[in-house]
Parts: structure tokens; C-alpha cells; sequence
């Protein structure tokens, strides 16, 4: 059934397909804390410290950390609800706000986002035929062909329209509630969508299905992923290339395969070592990471894992690590593969160490 | 993304296109129905509302003829079902007029206020920023008044009448009209459904109209009829008290007033008028605790 | 804490300051000069220019603003244009006397309202539950000037068993004057009884429902300990809507006073008004907004103590 959109060259397209669809660089976002006699500004959270990342045409490119470290913000900070402090943004070859780029306005068009909340993130008093056709009529659709539209998205997520087009959100599962987002998300015909903790809420068996149906609805309609969600196992299945964020930085980034098997910075290997398993010959040895991660408000210096990492040395809180290829070329080393750390033996204890 | 499920489309033919809202007042009507207390109060605010606009219907006597003759007659009195007042003029005849009068005072603040208040609020709420902190200060020094004391400050120095009983009893709502307002609305803005409609492009005024008026406006009205049983208790009390409408227009609160003298010789016809207003007033209070039960579908869960 | 309830203080400042700009502000938008409305018609127009210079009418009204504001802080609030006695000295009775019925009246209506809630909350849905919310929302629609007229009936003409009026002679023995005190105070205490029982219901239902009462209960702790976390929840909004309603006590004995023809600041309010005597008028109103905002600033700084989550 689906033909238009699934192999031809999308018309926007514009810079070809070795142009990056988005390009963040140096993304910064610190918001004020106040307290006080005089309620002044006391201090910072930075929730989001010098960000940069691209995201190629077509894949799927997931962030994961533990709550806090600023995956969200970021995911914010890209549609544009909250102004970025500093950086800058770059879509198909556009800056973004920028003389001569593209406008916010129309890169919302071409971005969407998906939210963690089902419940919230649907008006209650619209049906679901209603919230989906909503943006459309905004950007002047006629009536009856948001509507057509909105009920085609209903099915094309898995969801009859005669059923449930003319429902309103407490009468739906939060599976259902959760497709009907995505399908409000794809209403303006994004080429991006962003997915913050979006299958996070769902029991284990709809996460499944949605993730299906978010992998089937990619290569139907030509779309590129931002997925962000603390759940490592959700990111390894559905993403190809990994950005592992730390207390508002990334840490280490590469091909979804190479992080989940060869992770080179301490913390990415922490964190996969307390992911859980099933299987009881991958239960794993290496420590768990242990305590909650630091005040975001005063930050650690240089690195921001030192205090919790293993590893640590002195040279640690005077250097701020720079994300750079493995210090260690092993075998085989994916060129893609960036880390941000600067002691050889952290990054050397690649392997985890299964217990056979 | 066309040409899917065109036997879906052909099914959708026959569904009628959707309406905004109708479900959530759909389910609001059928739990008022279901509630007897609310039903029985709202026929019994009907009636008085409706012996006070046809007034003339009910009663042959001139509201404001009396007779030297026919002075404080108790209840039951031939020709006077309800008695006379202190110049012989027609109890029931005063009541059904008063409450013209008394329901007007009563009811105009708060959708004065209802207006006024709920723009400020929403606009303080959903602007949030120096905007928002000046309307709220600003308030906050109203607040610093206990109710009753602004109101009778006002009218007392504006002089008495109905309409700065109105506008006093307007200023008094006013602030906590606000507050209730930008509380719904900074919580509304917060939520996902609004950023969903920001990140898709949709205009400010759009995103107010569509989305948070509508989530807002419930509340905001609940409050406002839970506001209508005092505006009555207070807008009588001035007039009790000699600051709301002059004599001698017919008014509850002016009645109980001038027949306060005659509580020795007819208790029961002085008391009457101060029974009308206890009635209304629990009457609102009544109504507007069923139509929060009613609609008490949160904004979030 | 400390610095919470510095900044609590900080910011009643801004607010005292406002409501001394709208009290003098309302007196002015007022039509008429208050000597104009005092003076007989056939005083001569330098008798009335004296006059206006004494009580200081003449000066431009930011002068006035200022002067006044700044006597006022020094509790001097002028003489009374009707019988030329220091404001200040009828002041401090009247709002004492005020001060008396207001308090017992809320130490009543607290506890009734506190008890009415409670039991009505624990019964939820039973048919205590519904007589005692019925109870509750018949003290809210109460107009008090009107319980006032009835209970004086009853208690004063039907039965001669309390005096309907005044606050009786200082050389009664103390149990009679005490007895000039019942009918007012119970008055006024219905009001506040139907508000803060309709509120402790509602927050205690809220509490009853959360998940965590659940899990003590699961827990097995017996009513008693549920109970003590209860209250603990449900005291800082209850506190606060206290706050307010002693506010509407000390403001809204104004009706009840004038009934009663208690001497206090309504009553005192109440013939300012007629005798547009404008010193007593202004200086009665600040004073009790007054009390009012430093009463809710306690309030705030207690509930805080309370919760630590509302420390901000």
C-alpha cells in the first residue's frame, strides 16, 4: 500500500545524503538556581554542557544516561521549548534561526517529538481524530482532509479509526494513547522525530509492539530517529549509533554494536554492567555503579565521572576530557568510535568480563 | 501517507464529524443528573429566579404601597400570606421584587470578576514574566484586605447605591479570581499536550484558545459559582448595613435591615428576608459543590 | 528557615506599602472634601479654609500621602474630625474589644469545624458524613448578621437568658460581662466552623486516598499512627485557610458588631463611614490590614516549619 514515500528521494532533501540531517554543535543550557535573602541567583544546573552530536539521514541515533544527565533538555533545547544558552543547530545544511537558514516555524514542521506522558501529552478534551488533525488545520489543511489525514495516520499506527478516531484519551490503553502520539507526531510529515522516553511508561509486551511499529513506520515513510530513553536494552535494539550522556556531557558515542560490546569509558561499561539480564551466563562481574550521580548545580571538575569512577587520577579534575578517538588503537577500531576519557588503562578494560 | 485503508475511509464515511468537547460535557451532564440534591437545589434557584423576574405575575400588590392600617400583620394574615412590614406594605410582594434586586447584587461581581479576574490570570499565568509578577503583586495587596472590610470601605466611601455595591464587591473578587486562574493556567502551560502544540508550530493564540482555555475555563467557572453564594451574603450585608441600595427599593438585605425595629412585635415576618437570603446563598454553595463533583475531571490524572 | 522567613518579611513590605497607596488612595477617588461634608452649610469660606489647613486638606495629595504615611508609622493617626479625639487612643479599644470576639470566635469555629471535618471524613459517605457536611455548608451560606438577629431572638426576646446588646458595664462581675459575650462569639464562630469543616474533609478524603496511607494500613498500623500521618499532612493547608479566615473574623465583625452594638473596630468603622470621618476611617482600615498581612506571614512562616517543602 505504501509507494510515495518509500525509496524515492524525499523533496526537501537538500543536501544529498551525506549531508547530515541535524548537526548540533556546542549545545549549552544552564538554568538558574535562586535562593536566598534577596532570591538572586545563587547558582547553575548545567543541564546541558557543550553538546555536540549529528544525526545522519535515515538511522536511529539513541542517547541513553541516567536520569538527570540532560537527555530530555537536550531533546528540548532541539524543538526549540526552551532557549538554548548557546550553540548552534544545523538541519539538512540549514542553521537553524540563523540569516539565510531556516526559520524555528519551519523546522518544527520538519521535526516532531514524542513525549514520555501518554496521558498528558493528549488534550483531554479532543478526540483522537481531533488531536491528530489538529496541527494540520493549524498550518491551514482544510477540515476534512485533516481529518482524512488524521484517521489514515490512526491506521497506519495500528489503531482502526472507526474505533478509536472519535475517543478521548481516558478511554484509551497507554499503548494505544502512546500510537496515537506517534501518529500525531507524523500529522506534519516530519522527516526527524524525537522520541523522548516514549515506550518508557509502557509495560514490557506493548513496548515491543510500539517499538516495532516505530521501526516499520521508519523505513515506510523515510524517517530519521532521535531516540532518547535510560533503557539500555530498548536503545541497543532500536538504534544504530549510540551517544552516552553524563551529567549534561557525552561521554563516549559510536555504532550501537561497537558501544554495547566493546564500551571504552568507564561509566558506559558501569552502566551496562547493571543492565539487566535474563540470561544467567551473561550475569556480569565487573561493579555496578554504585550511589547517585553528583549535584548537577557544582559539578565535579575536569571529568565529571571522576568521583565515581574507578580510574580516577589527579590530572582528572584539571582536564576537562575531549571526546577523541580510543587512546589504545585496538584491533579492529571503529573510526567512529569516540570516547571521553584520558587514562589508558579505563578505556583498556574494554571487555566485560562475562562470568562463563 | 494517502492511500491507505481506503475500505476505512469508505466505513468513516458514515461517522459524523467529531465535535469539539462533546464528550467531556456529555459525561459532566449525565453525572448531574445522577445527583438528586443537585437537581432538586437547581429547580429550587429556578423558582426563586423566576418569582423574582415575573414578579408582577405572582403578587396584584405595589410593591412599594403601604398602609398605616395594615402595619406588621404576622404570617398568615388574610390578603398577606407572609405578613406586612413596617408600613403595612405586602411581605410576599417585597420578597418576590427584593430578589430581583438581591440576585442582581448578588450575581454581576463575580462575572464581573469572572471576566476581569480570568483574563488577568490567564494572562499572568500563561505569560508568566515581569508580566505575570506585576499582575500577581499587584493582587497580593488586595489580598492584604480582609474581603468584607475592602468591600465596605469602598462602598462607604463611594457612597451607597447598587452600582458601587457592584464595583466594590467586583474589587473584592477580583484578586482571588485571579489567583485561581493563573494557578490552572501555569499548570496547564506545563503540560505535555500544550508543548506538543508549541513544538508543532501552532501560534500563542492558538495554543490559548484551543488548548488551554478549554482545559482552564472548568475550573475556573466552578470557582467562580462557588464565589456567587458570599457576593449574595456580602452584597445584602452592605445593604444591611445601609451601603448598598437605598430605601425603598426593594432588597433582602435592606429589608432585614428596616424590619430589624420589629423583631419584638412580628419575629418570625422580620426574619423572613434574612431566611431568603440564607436560602439562595445555600442554594448557589449547593450547586456549585454538585457541578465540581460533577466536572471533576483533573487536568492532570 | 531563617532565610525563608527573612524573605517572607521582605516581601510584606512591598505589600504593607500598597496598601497604605490604596486606602489613601480610595479616600481621595471619594467624591466630596471631607470638611466640606462636616461644615454647616453657612460657615464662611475662611472658617472652612482654617479648618482645612489644621486637619492639613489644603496641602497637594502627595504631601498629604507622605505626611500621613509618615505619622501613621509612628502610630500618631491624628484626631478624629467628628470629635477631635486622638484617633489612635479609640483605635487601640476598639480593636481590642474587636480582638476578643475575633479570637474566641476562631478558637470555636476552629475546633468545631476541626472536629466536623474529621468525623465527617472518617464517615465518609455514610449519613454522619452527609448531616455533618450539610451542617458545614449551611455555616458557609450563613449571611452572620441574620444568625445574629435570630439568635438575639431566641436567646434574648423569646428567653430572657442573654443580653442581646453591648458589651456591659465595667462594674459587672466578670461572669456577667462574660455572658454579653456568648451570643457574638457564636455568631461569628459559624462561619469559620463551615469553612475550615468543609476543608479538613475534603484534605482529609485527598489523604485517605493516597497511595501511602494505603501502605501504612497494609503495613497493619492501627487507625491511631494512619491517623497522626493524616493530620500531619492535612495541618499546613488547613493552617493557612485559618489564616485567612481569622482575617475575615477581624473584617467581618463589622455586621456582627453593628448588630450586637459591640464597641469594636467595625463598629468604630461603621460610624466613620456615616460620619465621613475620614482620620478613623483610613487609620481603622490600615490597621487591620495591618494584622492582616503579618498574621498571614506567621501563618506562612508555621506552615513552613511544618513542611519543609514549602521552603522554596
Amino acid at each position: 500500500m505504501q509507494t510515495a514515500h518509500q525509496s524515492a528521494p524525499d523533496k526537501r532533501d537538500r543536501g544529498g545524503a551525506a549531508q547530515p540531517l541535524l548537526i548540533v554543535e556546542n549545545l549549552r543550557k544552564h538554568f538558574p538556581v535562586r535562593g536566598g535573602l534577596l532570591n538572586r541567583q545563587i547558582a547553575t544546573v548545567q543541564a546541558v554542557d557543550d553538546v555536540s552530536f549529528s544525526v545522519r539521514k535515515g538511522e536511529t541515533l539513541g542517547i541513553v544516561g541516567e536520569s538527570g544527565c540532560g537527555k530530555s533538555t537536550t531533546a528540548r533545547l532541539l524543538m526549540n521549548l526552551i532557549k538554548p544558552d548557546a550553540g548552534t543547530t544545523i538541519f539538512d545544511g540549514d542553521g537553524v534561526g540563523e540569516a539565510g537558514g531556516i526559520t524555528v516555524t519551519a523546522l518544527r514542521r520538519q521535526m516532531q517529538m514524542v513525549f514520555q506522558d501518554s496521558y498528558s501529552s493528549l488534550n483531554p478534551r479532543l478526540t483522537m481524530v481531533e488531536s491528530i488533525a489538529y496541527a494540520p488545520r493549524m498550518h491551514g489543511l482544510p477540515a476534512r482532509e485533516a481529518t482524512r489525514r488524521a484517521e489514515s495516520l490512526l491506521a497506519q499506527v495500528g489503531l482502526n479509526p472507526a474505533q478509536f478516531g472519535r475517543r478521548y484519551p481516558h478511554e484509551l490503553s497507554g499503548g494505544q494513547r502512546q500510537r496515537v502520539n506517534i501518529a500525531r507526531a507524523l500529522a506534519l510529515e516530519p522527516r526527524l522525530v524525537i522520541f523522548d522516553e516514549a515506550v518508557s511508561a509502557l509495560d514490557k509486551s506493548v513496548e515491543a509492539q510500539v517499538l516495532n511499529l516505530l521501526n516499520e513506520l521508519k523505513a515506510r515513510l523515510n524517517l530519521t530517529y532521535l531516540f532518547i530513553s535510560h533503557d539500555l536494552n530498548v536503545v541497543e535494539y532500536i538504534s544504530d549509533r549510540v551517544l552516552v550522556m553524563y551529567l549534561g556531557r557525552v561521554v563516549e558515542t559510536g555504532p550501537a554494536t561497537e558501544i554495547y560490546s566493546r564500551p571504552r569509558h568507564p561509566y558506559t561499561r558501569a552502566l551496562l554492567a547493571s543492565k539487566p539480564t535474563l540470561d544467567p551466563d551473561r550475569r556480569t562481574t565487573v561493579l555496578p555503579l554504585t550511589g547517585d550521580p553528583p549535584n548537577p548545580i557544582n559539578p565535579p571538575s575536569g571529568c565529571r565521572f571522576r568521583t565515581r569512577c574507578a580510574y580516577a587520577q589527579p590530572r582528572c579534575a584539571e582536564i576537562v576530557p575531549p571526546l577523541a578517538a580510543p587512546l589504545d588503537t585496538l584491533a579492529g577500531a571503529e573510526p567512529e568510535h569516540l570516547v571521553a576519557c584520558i587514562v589508558p588503562e579505563a578505556q583498556a578494560a574494554a571487555e566485560i568480563v562475562h562470568a562463563a | 501517507m494517502s492511500d491507505i485503508t481506503t475500505a476505512n475511509i469508505a466505513a468513516l464515511g458514515q461517522i459524523a464529524p467529531a465535535q469539539a468537547n462533546q464528550g467531556y460535557w456529555t459525561a459532566v451532564w449525565r453525572r448531574l443528573r445522577r445527583d438528586p440534591v443537585t437537581i432538586i437545589v437547581t429547580l429550587i434557584l429556578l423558582a426563586i429566579i423566576l418569582i423574582s423576574v415575573f414578579a408582577p405575575l405572582v403578587t396584584s400588590y405595589d410593591p412599594y404601597a403601604g398602609s398605616v392600617l395594615r402595619r406588621l400583620k404576622p404570617i398568615g394574615t388574610p390578603g398577606h400570606w407572609l405578613g406586612t412590614d413596617e408600613t403595612g406594605r405586602d411581605l410576599w410582594t417585597r420578597l418576590a421584587y427584593g430578589g430581583r434586586l438581591s440576585l442582581l447584587a448578588g450575581v454581576a461581581p463575580v462575572i464581573v470578576a469572572l471576566i476581569i479576574g480570568g483574563m488577568l490570570g490567564i494572562t499572568a499565568g500563561f505569560m508568566g514574566g515581569i508580566v505575570g509578577t506585576l499582575i500577581m503583586r499587584t493582587m497580593d495587596v488586595f489580598y492584604a484586605f480582609p474581603s468584607i472590610l475592602l468591600a465596605i470601605a469602598i462602598c462607604g466611601l463611594l457612597g451607597n447605591g447598587l452600582t458601587n455595591s457592584l464595583i466594590a464587591l467586583a474589587v473584592v473578587f477580583i484578586p482571588p479570581m485571579v489567583r485561581i486562574s493563573e494557578t490552572v493556567t501555569t499548570q496547564a502551560r506545563h503540560l505535555d499536550f500544550v508543548e506538543a502544540a508549541r513544538a508543532s508550530g501552532t501560534t500563542t493564540s492558538q495554543i490559548i484558545r484551543h488548548h488551554v482555555l478549554s482545559n482552564v475555563l472548568g475550573p475556573i467557572l466552578v470557582y467562580a459559582t462557588s464565589l456567587i453564594s458570599i457576593s449574595i451574603i456580602l452584597s445584602a450585608g452592605l445593604s444591611f448595613l445601609g451601603l448598598g441600595v437605598a430605601p425603598p427599593q426593594p432588597e433582602w438585605g435592606l429589608m432585614l435591615n428596616s424590619l430589624r425595629q420589629a423583631i419584638y412585635v412580628q419575629p418570625y415576618v422580620a426574619a423572613l428576608p434574612g431566611l431568603m437570603i440564607f436560602i439562595t446563598s445555600m442554594c448557589f454553595n449547593l450547586v456549585s459543590d454538585g457541578f465540581r463533583s460533577a466536572m471533576d475531571v483533573r487536568l492532570n490524572k | 528557615m531563617l532565610i525563608f522567613a527573612g524573605r517572607r518579611l521582605l516581601q510584606a513590605i512591598p505589600i504593607l506599602f500598597g496598601v497604605t497607596l490604596v486606602i489613601f488612595g480610595l479616600v481621595h477617588i471619594a467624591p466630596g472634601n471631607p470638611i466640606d461634608m462636616l461644615m454647616p452649610p453657612e460657615a464662611s469660606p475662611e472658617i472652612i479654609a482654617q479648618m482645612k489647613a489644621a486637619y492639613g486638606f489644603d496641602k497637594p495629595l502627595h504631601i498629604q500621602y507622605l505626611r500621613w504615611l509618615g505619622r501613621a508609622m509612628t502610630g500618631d493617626f491624628g484626631l478624629s474630625v467628628f470629635n477631635s479625639a486622638a484617633v489612635f487612643g479609640q483605635l487601640v479599644t476598639a480593636l481590642g474589644n474587636t480582638l476578643v470576639l475575633a479570637l474566641l470566635a476562631a478558637l470555636l469555629g476552629f475546633s468545631l469545624g476541626i472536629g466536623l471535618g474529621l468525623v465527617a471524613a472518617l464517615h465518609h459517605g455514610r449519613w454522619l458524613d452527609k448531616l455533618l457536611s450539610a451542617i458545614a455548608t449551611a455555616g458557609v451560606s450563613l449571611p452572620h448578621y441574620w444568625t445574629a438577629i435570630v439568635l438575639v431572638l431566641f436567646f434574648a426576646v423569646f428567653r430572657d437568658w442573654l443580653p442581646a446588646q453591648g458589651m456591659g458595664d465595667d462594674a459587672l462581675p466578670l461572669y456577667q460581662r462574660l455572658e454579653y459575650l456568648v451570643l457574638p462569639v457564636i455568631t461569628l464562630s459559624l462561619i469559620p466552623m463551615g469553612v475550615i469543616g468543609r476543608m479538613v474533609r475534603a484534605t482529609v478524603l485527598d489523604i485517605l486516598n493516597q497511595d501511602f496511607i494505603g501502605a501504612l494500613t497494609a503495613k497493619g498500623l492501627t487507625r491511631g499512627p494512619v491517623l497522626r500521618h493524616v493530620v500531619k499532612n492535612a495541618a499546613p493547608p488547613v493552617l493557612a485557610l485559618m489564616g485567612l479566615q481569622f482575617g475575615y473574623l477581624l473584617g467581618g465583625s463589622i455586621l456582627i458588631e453593628t448588630v450586637y452594638n459591640w464597641p469594636g473596630t467595625g463598629n468604630l468603622l461603621n460610624l466613620a463611614i456615616f460620619r465621613r470621618d475620614i482620620p478613623v476611617l483610613q487609620a481603622t482600615i490600615l490597621v487591620l490590614a495591618t494584622f492582616f498581612v503579618l498574621l498571614n506571614l506567621l501563618v506562612d512562616i508555621a506552615q513552613a516549619a511544618i513542611d519543609p517543602r514549602i521552603r522554596r
